[in-house]
């Protein structure tokens, strides 16, 4: 992975001693919580319902075990023991002390980590695929990219300020697994027929209270013309976006209300005007780049393992292997899912033993090298089918072994109304109603993909709008109500969920989410999913049996 | 009376301001440097300017500095109002003047203004503040000198960290002071 050199690392420390001073002067009394807000914001420290909750970023999704060890240790050192892995692949830590702070962000620093552009109205932390520079569908490591845009964002002296957050994610492979879409810019990398690197540049999702799909400016930019692109669109964004209705701040609202059509016109003619000599990178640049990513030595091993073979004989290693190992792009290898969502646990939560314990496995089995997914699980991106069942068992060991990737038990949800501030209903123990409702793992396999996503509010953090079945909770007369929407996709059939009908009592969703299952699975024809079912039928027999079941 | 802080060379300095704003409501005075509103230097600008007299011109946020373009060399300084400090829209609108229009004169920011914005805003070509946070020279001379390095290209000709990896000299690494 990008090793940052001593120019990475001083922008760290600089940003660090920069916090330290801002930090000492609210302590002091120099300055009031409301000129301290937006300097601790800047800083990812959120002020929370019970604490401050800091955000740490991953860029990009990617860590080494050095900084996984780090973030177990903070954890335990100035947090409750664990950390909740979020939607954008950053880890909250949910109670920090103010006077603490500091400290976790020089603890960070040291490992290459940091919060920063984690909050605020600026470019958020970049995402990427989460199986970046292993899975075999890339043209390309998309990594590469991402670390390009991390740097040209970071302390943006123009794009700081802009009407509202801003977020970006990159990708490289025909199958998205970043949920591109529904980003405010998604960028699909592709090899045009002369083997050059173009970017589909789509502008303009978003998920919150006006849901959209992002749209396609550019169906291939020349990929050295990134950065100056990125400009062109966050410069016509920061000058014309909405500032004076957070609700309509986002850029997806400036797309929509001139049409794509004007918008790109607007784009274009900005970029006309960018001097590329100045606002792309050097090649040079680009090269150096690519090559601090220092890429693996893999062996030459058959595709064929024998070990992983006989190992298939345990039915638990059997369905690991079915749901949560993924091809790798040299024979030999496999790409291996680590869940967050053992049923009764808080969907992305992970202790310090476990960090560690993942730690360990990742230095033995995958490079030192972890990633995390917006669906808040982890990835091992570079295991030996060889070493394959030593490493399920040794998942096992911990409680992170659950066989239930892209099932009904894999569930997103936000933290809720149990952390967070801006909720209106919890969305935790929904999750946990649910997963432990489907917790048998065979009924879970024979119900097969199924996307559940649950959002506290209608920020939307739990992507609910994206969910097959998408929850989201509503306060009505102080009572906990869930409405439930269906159809949502974050893949490359991305759609957004219809909402189904009234909103259910929180004791209710699990029941609901039954008869919805039951009601998919007496219409399935074949090997359908629950999406493609739902798509031939409509919603209508979903609708019909909810609410008779109400009745 | 407020400071106003200038920008010379790599010193912050607390300067005299010899302009008066004058709001569109209120009579244009006898003699002295002014500053006018963009509306009224479009409807007065010629004849304020053969008075004699140095003209400014102030910009809200929501006014294109493309507005101005032709009539820059003549323009004495602008002004880039901040309503609120979360409003990002002149930061575009300096690197414009700067880098695109290729202003030369005073580029000066007033209303909310405060020391933490001090690094993005001199990078952005803005060199003349007027800060609302009671902060002096010494505040933005040293809000400006956090960060030795820079990852992009702004209007204040810093060379960014893949210049520097190239083997640029970055001015203010060699003058960088830790303590704040």
């Amino acid at each position: 992975m990008y090793r940052y050199d001593a120019y990475d690392k001083a922008m760290l420390t600089d940003r660090s001693n920069e916090f330290r001073h801002q930090v000492a002067r609210r302590l002091a009394g120099e300055i009031t919580e409301d000129q301290f807000k937006p300097l601790r914001l800047m800083n990812g420290l959120y002020l929370q319902l019970h604490a401050y909750m800091l955000r740490v970023a991953i860029p990009y999704g990617t860590l080494s075990t050095r900084q996984l060890r780090r973030l177990a240790w903070v954890a335990k050192t100035y947090d409750k023991g664990y950390g909740h892995f979020t939607t954008r692949t950053n880890l909250q830590l949910h109670w920090i002390k103010l006077r603490d702070a500091p400290d976790v962000m020089d603890a960070l620093a040291e490992v290459d980590l940091h919060a920063i552009q984690t909050s605020g109205n600026c470019i958020r932390n970049v995402t990427a695929d989460p199986y970046a520079g292993a899975t075999a569908d890339e043209v390309d490591d998309p990594r590469v990219w991402a670390e390009v845009i991390r740097q040209w964002s970071t302390f943006h002296p123009e794009f700081s300020y802009l009407p509202r957050k801003f977020k970006i994610a990159v990708t490289a492979s025909a199958k998205d697994r970043t949920a591109a879409r529904s980003y405010d810019i998604g960028l699909q990398l592709r090899r045009g027929r002369d083997g050059a690197l173009g970017f589909e540049v789509m502008v303009g999702g978003g998920q919150g209270r006006s849901p959209f799909l992002a749209k396609t400016v550019r169906e291939s930019l020349p990929a050295g013309w990134l950065l100056s692109y990125l400009e062109a669109i966050i410069r016509v964004y920061n000058r014309h976006g909405r500032r004076d209705n957070i609700h309509k701040a986002r850029i997806k609202i400036l797309v929509n209300s001139l049409g794509v059509e004007e918008f790109t016109r607007q784009v274009e003619a900005e970029w006309a005007k960018i001097d590329s000599a100045t606002s792309d990178l050097p090649d040079t640049e680009l090269a150096r780049i690519r090559g601090a990513f220092h890429p693996n030595t893999f062996q030459t091993l058959p595709p064929v393992s024998h070990a992983f073979e006989a190992a298939l004989a345990d039915p638990d290693f059997a369905r690991f292997a079915r749901r949560n190992v993924h091809p790798h792009k040299i024979p030999g290898y496999a790409i291996v899912d680590v869940s967050l969502k053992a049923p009764g646990q808080t969907p992305g939560d992970c202790s310090s033993e476990q960090m560690e314990a993942i730690a360990d496995l990742a230095d033995q089995y995958s490079f030192g090298e972890v990633r995390v997914n917006y669906t808040q699980n982890l990835v091992l991106p570079h295991v030996k089918l060889d070493d394959l069942p030593a490493l399920h068992a040794a998942l096992k060991a911990v409680d992170l072994a659950s066989a239930n990737i892209d099932l009904i038990t894999d569930i997103i949800a936000c933290p809720g109304l149990d952390y967070c501030s801006l909720a209106n209903a919890r969305a935790i123990p929904v999750a946990q109603a649910i997963a432990q409702r489907f917790a048998d793992p065979e009924r879970a396999e024979a119900i097969g993909e199924l996307k559940v996503k649950i959002s506290g509010c209608i920020n939307a953090c739990g992507h609910h709008h994206l969910g097959n079945i998408g929850i989201l909770g509503v306060d009505k007369k102080g009572e906990e109500f869930y409405q439930i929407s269906l159809g949502g996709s974050g893949d490359n059939d991305a759609t957004l969920a219809e909402i189904l009908g009234p909103a259910v009592h929180f004791s209710k969703v699990p029941d609901a989410v039954e008869t919805l299952v039951d009601t998919y699975l007496s219409q399935r024809q074949g090997g359908e999913r629950f999406l493609d079912t739902l798509r031939r039928t409509g919603l209508t027999p979903f609708k019909e049996a909810l609410y008779a079941d109400a009745d | 009376m407020p400071t106003l802080i200038s920008i010379e060379g790599d010193k912050a300095v607390a300067a005299d301001d010899v302009f008066a704003f004058v709001a569109d409501e209120d009579p244009i005075p006898a003699s002295g440097d002014i500053i006018v509103t963009l509306a009224r230097f479009q409807s007065e600008g010629d004849g304020l300017l053969a008075a004699g007299r140095r003209v400014g011109v102030r910009l809200q946020p929501s006014e294109d500095v493309e507005a101005l373009a032709y009539d820059l060399p003549r323009i004495a300084l602008i002004e880039l109002a901040f309503p609120k400090f979360r409003d990002g829209r002149p930061y575009s609108a300096a690197r414009l003047l700067r880098e695109r229009l290729s202003y030369g004169g005073q580029v000066r920011a007033v209303g909310d203004v405060l020391r933490e914005q001090a690094q993005f805003m001199l990078r952005c070509g803005f060199d003349a503040f007027i800060p609302s946070d009671g902060s002096g020279p010494e505040e933005w001379k040293a809000a400006t000198r956090r960060y030795r390095h820079v990852y992009q290209r702004g209007a204040d000709h810093r060379p960014p960290i893949y210049a520097e990896r190239a083997g640029a000299a970055s001015p203010v690494k060699e003058e960088f002071e830790h303590g704040l």
